[in-house]
C-alpha cells in the first residue's frame, strides 16, 4: 500500500501547485534538476544480475559494469567514459531505427500529446509530458547530431550531456510505461514509447537500471518464470489450482499436463497466472476452457513466461527471452501456439516475435480444432490471442454457457494499453464478456479502446519501492473506473493483462475499495456448464454466487 | 524571453534586409544570390535529411493502432486507424496528411477537486493548424502567378476564388487573413497556455514570427504600400528562368519579404518543419497491422542471440524434473556426477 | 527494411512539385513583357507615372465610391489645373483607347483580373 494516505493524495493531485492545476514552473525545464529521494525511484539493478544477463548476452556490455551503487548519491560509479558509450549508443540506435531518428526530427512542440500521459495527469510534473519527455534525449541528440544544434546550441533546444541529464534520463524514462496512448494523439506518430525504449538501452549501456525489471529477466531466462520458480514448484502451482477448481465444480481435471511432445497446441501464459491472485483464477478459467473443449494442448516449464520482461531492457535480451517460445513449439512438435491474457506480452508477439525469431515454418497456420476457423490474422506467427481463440467458440456456439454465474458481478473492460494500441485488440474480449456476463458498462469513451489509460505500473514499475507514484501514474484509469462504480454500482474490473491483474489491484484497493479485478477467462470459467460437474455455488475464487449468498 | 529573442532575431533579419538592400550590390545579393542559395540549400538538404532518414531501416512492424484490427471475420476492423492493408495504409496516409486526423482527437484533460479527471473535445488546435497549412498552401501556389508565363488555368481559377468576395482594390484575399489569423492563433495558444509555453522553444516561436513577418510585408505591399507587381514579376519569374532582372521600382520592403522567405527555405531542412517530410516516414503511421500475418524482416537481426536452450535448462533442473514427473530428453545418469550448474555455459548463449 | 522504393520517387515527385516553375519555363514560351500602348493625345496623366503604376486600381476605386455612392462630381482637375472627367471610360479611356493594348497588357501578365467589366460594358475592340 502506498504511503501517502488517500485523503492527502487525494488533495495533493487536485489541489498542490503543479501543471496540471495550473502552476507554471518558475525555472526553465533545463535548470531544473531531478532530485531522486527515496519513493520516487525503483533499486537499482544487483551486482549479480547484470554480471548475469551480460555473460548470457555473449558479454558485450549490454548492462554495463556491475556494481552496486546508489541512486541518492552523486557518484553512480559510472565508468570514466561514460558520456562517449552514450553518445555511441545514440548514434548506434539513430543508424539502426528510423523510428529513432525521425521521432527526433518531427516533434513541433504543438502540446497535443502534452495531457495524454497518466504519469502527467497523476503528477503535474511538466518532464512527464510526452514531449518534455522526449525533449530529455532529443536535446542531447540535438547537441551531438544536428547541424543546428551544433551551431545554434540552446537557441535550437541544445544541450550537454551531463550527469544531471543522466538523472533525468534514469527518473522519466522509468516514469513512462511504454503504452502508447501520446503516439495515437501526435500528428505525427511520434511514439514515446519507442522513445523510452532507446533511452532504457542507452541507460544500460552504462549500468544503469533497476532490479525490478533485470531480475525477473534473469529469472525468465534461467528457470522459464519471473519470479524463479523452478519445474517441479511450477507444475505444484498449477496443479493446486486442480484442487481448487475441484472443490468448485466437483470435477477433476485430468487435463493439464506439461512439456508434452506431440500437442497440438502450445500454450502460453504470463507466469504469474500460475502463482499471483486473481491471476490464478484466470488460469483456471483456461483449464476449465480447454478441458470443455477438449482441447489437445500442453504447457511448458521452460516457456513458461509469456511476459518478456526483456523487452523493458533492450531488443537482445526481449529476442533472447522470447526465442524460447519457437524453440519450445519446435522441440515438442505442436501445430501452433495460443497465448494467455498479457499485455505486454503480446505487443512482443503481435510486433516482434516473427521478425526476430521467426520464420516459424515448423508451424502450421492456426486453426481452430473445434470450430475449424483458421486464424488467417496469425498466419506466419502462427500465435493465436487466448481471446480471439474464445471469441471464436463462443461464435461457433460450441461453448455451454450459463451467463448468471456471473451475476454477482457488474464488470467493466479494462483495455490494456499494448493490445489496444500495440494489437488491435479491442472487441474480442468484449464479445466474450457480453456472452459469459450480464452485467457489464463500459468506462468513457475518453478512456477506453484506442484511448485506454495505463494501469500506471507497466514496462517493469510495478514495483513496491514506487507505489505513490503508481498510484498517481493510475489515476486516469482508476478515476474512469469510480465513475462506472459510482454510476453503475462496478465491482469488477476486467481485463486481459498480468500486469493489470497484479497492478490493478492495489490500484483499486487504493483509490476504489470494492472493486475487484479480474482476468476475462475467469469469467468464462465461471460460466462454463462443465459436463458432470455439480451445482455450482460459488465462482472459482470461492466467493458465493448470485442468490448463494448467506 | 524565448519569445522576444525570437522575436528579435526576426527583426534583426528584416533589418538586415531592408539596410542591405539599399547597399550597393545589396540589391543583386538579396534579390537573386540569396535566393538562388537558399533553394539550393532547401532542395538539397531536404532531399539529404530523407535519404537520412531512409539510410536506417525500419527494423519493426510498429503500427499505432487506433482501432480494432483485422480479426476473425465477423469483427468490424476499423480499416482507417488500424488498416492491415496496402490501401488501408494509404487511406491512413491521406487522412493524416491531409485532414490532420490523429490531432482531430485531440482532448484536454482538467483535473477537479476528488480528484476528479476529465477529458473535453478540444479541437482548435487541428483547426487552426488545418486552417494555417491550407491557407499557406493557397498563399504559396497564388503566388505562382509571379513564377509563370503565361500562367496555368488552376493559378487563375486560385487567383479568382481567394478574392471572391471583391472586397476593395486590389481584391483582399480570403487566405491572407485566414493566415494571419491561424499564424496567430498558435503563436498566441504557445504564449497563453501554461503548458505549452513551458515546452516552447526559440525554435518554435522563430518559425512563427518569420511567417508573421513574411505575411505582414507581403500585405503591406499589396494593400498598403502598393509596389509595382509588373516589375517584380520581372524579377521572379526571371529568377525561375535564370534570367532575373531587377527594376528601379522594385523597392526595400520587397527585398525585406523576400529575404524572410529566403531565411525560411534555408532553415527548413534543418529545423522541425521536417515534419512535413517525416510524417510520412513515421513508423506507426505507415505501416499495415499485419505483423503475425505477414512476416516483417530486420536487416540487422542477430541470428547469435539464441534462447537459453532447452538442454541447458533440463541440465540445470533434470533432477526435480524427474522426480516430479515431468518428461526429460535425457534420462538422470544413474548415479549423481555433476552437480546442476549456475548460469549458462558462455558457449551456448 | 528501407522503403527505398517508395521513398526516392516520393522525393522526386517533391522536387518536381516545388521546381514546379523552373521546369514549366522550360516547357513553355513566355510571351513579350508588358508594354501597355503609350496615349498618342496627352502626355500627362492625371497623377504621376509612379503612382499610377501601382495604385489606379485605388483611384478608380475612390472615383466609383465618390460618384456612385455619395453623388460627387465627374469633374477632376490634375495639379497643374488640367480639367479631366473623373471617369473609366470617359475619363481615362479617352486616352487609353484600347483595354487589350493598355489594360490587360499588365493585368495578363500578372493574372490581376479587376471588376470593372462585371459593370461596365466592355468596349469593342477595333482590331
Amino acid at each position: 500500500m502506498a504511503n501517502t494516505k488517500l485523503e492527502q493524495m487525494s488533495d495533493s493531485v487536485a489541489k498542490d501547485p503543479s501543471m496540471m492545476t495550473g502552476a507554471i514552473p518558475k525555472k526553465d525545464w533545463m535548470d531544473t534538476p531531478a532530485i531522486f529521494k527515496p519513493g520516487n525511484y525503483c533499486y537499482p539493478a544487483k551486482q549479480d544480475m547484470v554480471e548475469y544477463l551480460d555473460k548470457n548476452l555473449g558479454s558485450k556490455g549490454l548492462f554495463g559494469e556491475p556494481r552496486q551503487w546508489d541512486v541518492e548519491s552523486d557518484d553512480w560509479k559510472l565508468p570514466e567514459n561514460w558520456k562517449d558509450i552514450i553518445i555511441q549508443g545514440i548514434k548506434d540506435r539513430l543508424d539502426k531505427f528510423r523510428s529513432f531518428k525521425i521521432f527526433m526530427d518531427c516533434c513541433v512542440r504543438c502540446g497535443a500529446c502534452a495531457d495524454k500521459c497518466h504519469f502527467f495527469l497523476g503528477t503535474g510534473d511538466p518532464k512527464n509530458m510526452p514531449v518534455l519527455r522526449a525533449e530529455l534525449l532529443r536535446s542531447i541528440y540535438r547537441n551531438e547530431f544536428t547541424k543546428a544544434g551544433k551551431i545554434l546550441g540552446r537557441l535550437a533546444g541544445a544541450r550537454e550531456m551531463t550527469f544531471g541529464v543522466l538523472k533525468e534520463w534514469f527518473m522519466y524514462f522509468y516514469q513512462c510505461t511504454e503504452c502508447r496512448r501520446c503516439s495515437l494523439f501526435c500528428p505525427y506518430g511520434i511514439d514515446t514509447a519507442e522513445i523510452t525504449m532507446m533511452a532504457r538501452e542507452i541507460l544500460h549501456l552504462v549500468g544503469v537500471g533497476t532490479n525490478w525489471i533485470l531480475e525477473p529477466a534473469s529469472n525468465s531466462n534461467r528457470t522459464g518464470n519471473h519470479l524463479g520458480l523452478q519445474p517441479h514448484t511450477f507444475k505444484e502451482n498449477a496443479e493446486y489450482l486442480i484442487d481448487d477448481i475441484e472443490e468448485v465444480t466437483g470435477l477433476r481435471l485430468e487435463s493439464l499436463n506439461f512439456n508434452r511432445k506431440g500437442a497440438e497446441v502450445l500454450f502460453v501464459i504470463p507466469s504469474a497466472d500460475v502463482f499471483a491472485e486473481p491471476g490464478i483464477y484466470t488460469f483456471m478459467g483456461y483449464l476449465l476452457l480447454f478441458d470443455h473443449i477438449g482441447l489437445d494442448y500442453t504447457i511448458s516449464t521452460y516457456a513458461s513466461e509469456g511476459g518478456n520482461f526483456g523487452s523493458f531492457t533492450n531488443n537482445e535480451l526481449m529476442k533472447k527471452l522470447n526465442g524460447k517460445m519457437y524453440a519450445e513449439a519446435k522441440r515438442l512438435g505442436v501445430k501452433w501456439i495460443l497465448g494467455g491474457e498479457c499485455g505486454h506480452m503480446w505487443r512482443v508477439l503481435h510486433q516482434y516475435m516473427d521478425t526476430m525469431n521467426g520464420p516459424a515454418d515448423f508451424l502450421e497456420v492456426p486453426k481452430s480444432p473445434i470450430t475449424g476457423t483458421v486464424f488467417e490474422n496469425a498466419a506466419s506467427t502462427k500465435m493465436v490471442h487466448i481471446s480471439e481463440f474464445t471469441a471464436d467458440l463462443i461464435k461457433h456456439g460450441k461453448l455451454k454457457i450459463d451467463k448468471s454465474r456471473n451475476d454477482h458481478r457488474v464488470l467493466t473492460f479494462h483495455d490494456s494499453c499494448n493490445p489496444a494500441r500495440g494489437m488491435g485488440l479491442i472487441d474480442e474480449p468484449r464479445e466474450i464478456i457480453e456472452a459469459v456476463c450480464n452485467n457489464f458498462h463500459e468506462m468513457p469513451e475518453n478512456t477506453i479502446r484506442e484511448q485506454t489509460f495505463c494501469c500506471g505500473s507497466g514496462t517493469g514499475l510495478n514495483t513496491g519501492e514506487i507505489m505513490d507514484l503508481r498510484m498517481r501514474g493510475g489515476l486516469p484509469r482508476a478515476n474512469a473506473v469510480k465513475h462506472v462504480h459510482d454510476k453503475h454500482g462496478v465491482n469488477m474490473l476486467s481485463c486481459v493483462c498480468a500486469i493489470d491483474r497484479a497492478t490493478l489491484l492495489a490500484l483499486m484497493e487504493y483509490w476504489n475499495p470494492g472493486v475487484e479485478v479480474c482476468g476475462v477467462s475467469e469469467l468464462v470459467g465461471n460460466a462454463l456448464i462443465m459436463d458432470g460437474e455439480k451445482e455450482r455455488d460459488s465462482g472459482l475464487r470461492f466467493e458465493p454466487l448470485a442468490g448463494m449468498e448467506g | 524571453m524565448k519569445v522576444l529573442q525570437a522575436l528579435g532575431i526576426v527583426l534583426a533579419l528584416m533589418l538586415v534586409a531592408y539596410v542591405g538592400a539599399a547597399l550597393p550590390g545589396g540589391r543583386t545579393l538579396f534579390g537573386v544570390v540569396l535566393p538562388y542559395l537558399a533553394f539550393a540549400i532547401f532542395i538539397i538538404f531536404f532531399i539529404a535529411k530523407v535519404m537520412d532518414w531512409a539510410k536506417s531501416p525500419v527494423p519493426f512492424r510498429i503500427p499505432t493502432t487506433g482501432g480494432q484490427a483485422n480479426s476473425l471475420p465477423w469483427i468490424k476492423q476499423n480499416k482507417l486507424d488500424c488498416p492491415s492493408t496496402t490501401l488501408g495504409v494509404i487511406g491512413r496516409m491521406l487522412l493524416e496528411v491531409f485532414l490532420f486526423r490523429s490531432l482531430f482527437r485531440n482532448t484536454q484533460a482538467e483535473v477537479h477537486e476528488g480528484p476528479k479527471l476529465a477529458y473535453g473535445s478540444s479541437k482548435f488546435l487541428w483547426l487552426f493548424g488545418i486552417l494555417f497549412h491550407y491557407s499557406f498552401l493557397t498563399v504559396a501556389l497564388r503566388h505562382l502567378r509571379l513564377f509563370t508565363d503565361p500562367i496555368p488555368a488552376f493559378v487563375h481559377a486560385l487567383e479568382f476564388g481567394d478574392g471572391f468576395m471583391q472586397v476593395g482594390a486590389p481584391v483582399l484575399y480570403q487566405t491572407d487573413l485566414v493566415f494571419m489569423a491561424a499564424v496567430t492563433f498558435l503563436l498566441l495558444r504557445r504564449l497563453v497556455l501554461p503548458n505549452i509555453r513551458y515546452i516552447s522553444l526559440v525554435a518554435d516561436y522563430f518559425p512563427l514570427f518569420l511567417l508573421l513577418g513574411i505575411g505582414t510585408t507581403g500585405i503591406l505591399m499589396r494593400y498598403v504600400l502598393r509596389v509595382d507587381v509588373v516589375s517584380i514579376k520581372m524579377l521572379t519569374h526571371g529568377l525561375v528562368t535564370f534570367n532575373p532582372f531587377i527594376a528601379e521600382s522594385v523597392t526595400g520592403i520587397f527585398f525585406v519579404h523576400l529575404f524572410l522567405i529566403t531565411v525560411l527555405l534555408a532553415y527548413f531542412p534543418f529545423s522541425k518543419l521536417m515534419h512535413a517530410g517525416g510524417v510520412f516516414l513515421s513508423p506507426t503511421r505507415n505501416m499495415a497491422n499485419n505483423s503475425r500475418m505477414v512476416r516483417h524482416i530486420n536487416p540487422w537481426n542477430d541470428p547469435s542471440i539464441k534462447p537459453h536452450s532447452y538442454a541447458g535448462y533440463e541440465d540445470d533442473f533434470r533432477e526435480f524434473m524427474v522426480e516430479a514427473g515431468l518428461p526429460v530428453d535425457k534420462e538422470l545418469p544413474p548415479k549423481e556426477e555433476a552437480p546442476a550448474a549456475e548460469g549458462d555455459a558462455p558457449a551456448e548463449s | 527494411m528501407y522503403d527505398k522504393g517508395k521513398i526516392i520517387p516520393g522525393l522526386i515527385v517533391f522536387v518536381g512539385l516545388v521546381t514546379f516553375p523552373i521546369w514549366y519555363g522550360l516547357a513553355t514560351t513566355a510571351g513579350p513583357l508588358p508594354n501597355p500602348e503609350k496615349p498618342t493625345n496627352a502626355k500627362e496623366c492625371v497623377e504621376p507615372v509612379e503612382f499610377m503604376r501601382s495604385s489606379h486600381m485605388v483611384l478608380l476605386n475612390e472615383w466609383r465610391d465618390n460618384i456612385v455612392r455619395s453623388g460627387g462630381t465627374r469633374k477632376g482637375t490634375t495639379a497643374d489645373g488640367t480639367e479631366y472627367v473623373r471617369s473609366l471610360q470617359k475619363g481615362c479611356m479617352n486616352c487609353h483607347t484600347s483595354k487589350k493594348k493598355f489594360c490587360d497588357e499588365c493585368h495578363t501578365y500578372a493574372a490581376v483580373n479587376p471588376y470593372c467589366w462585371d459593370c461596365h460594358i466592355q468596349p469593342k475592340e477595333t482590331n
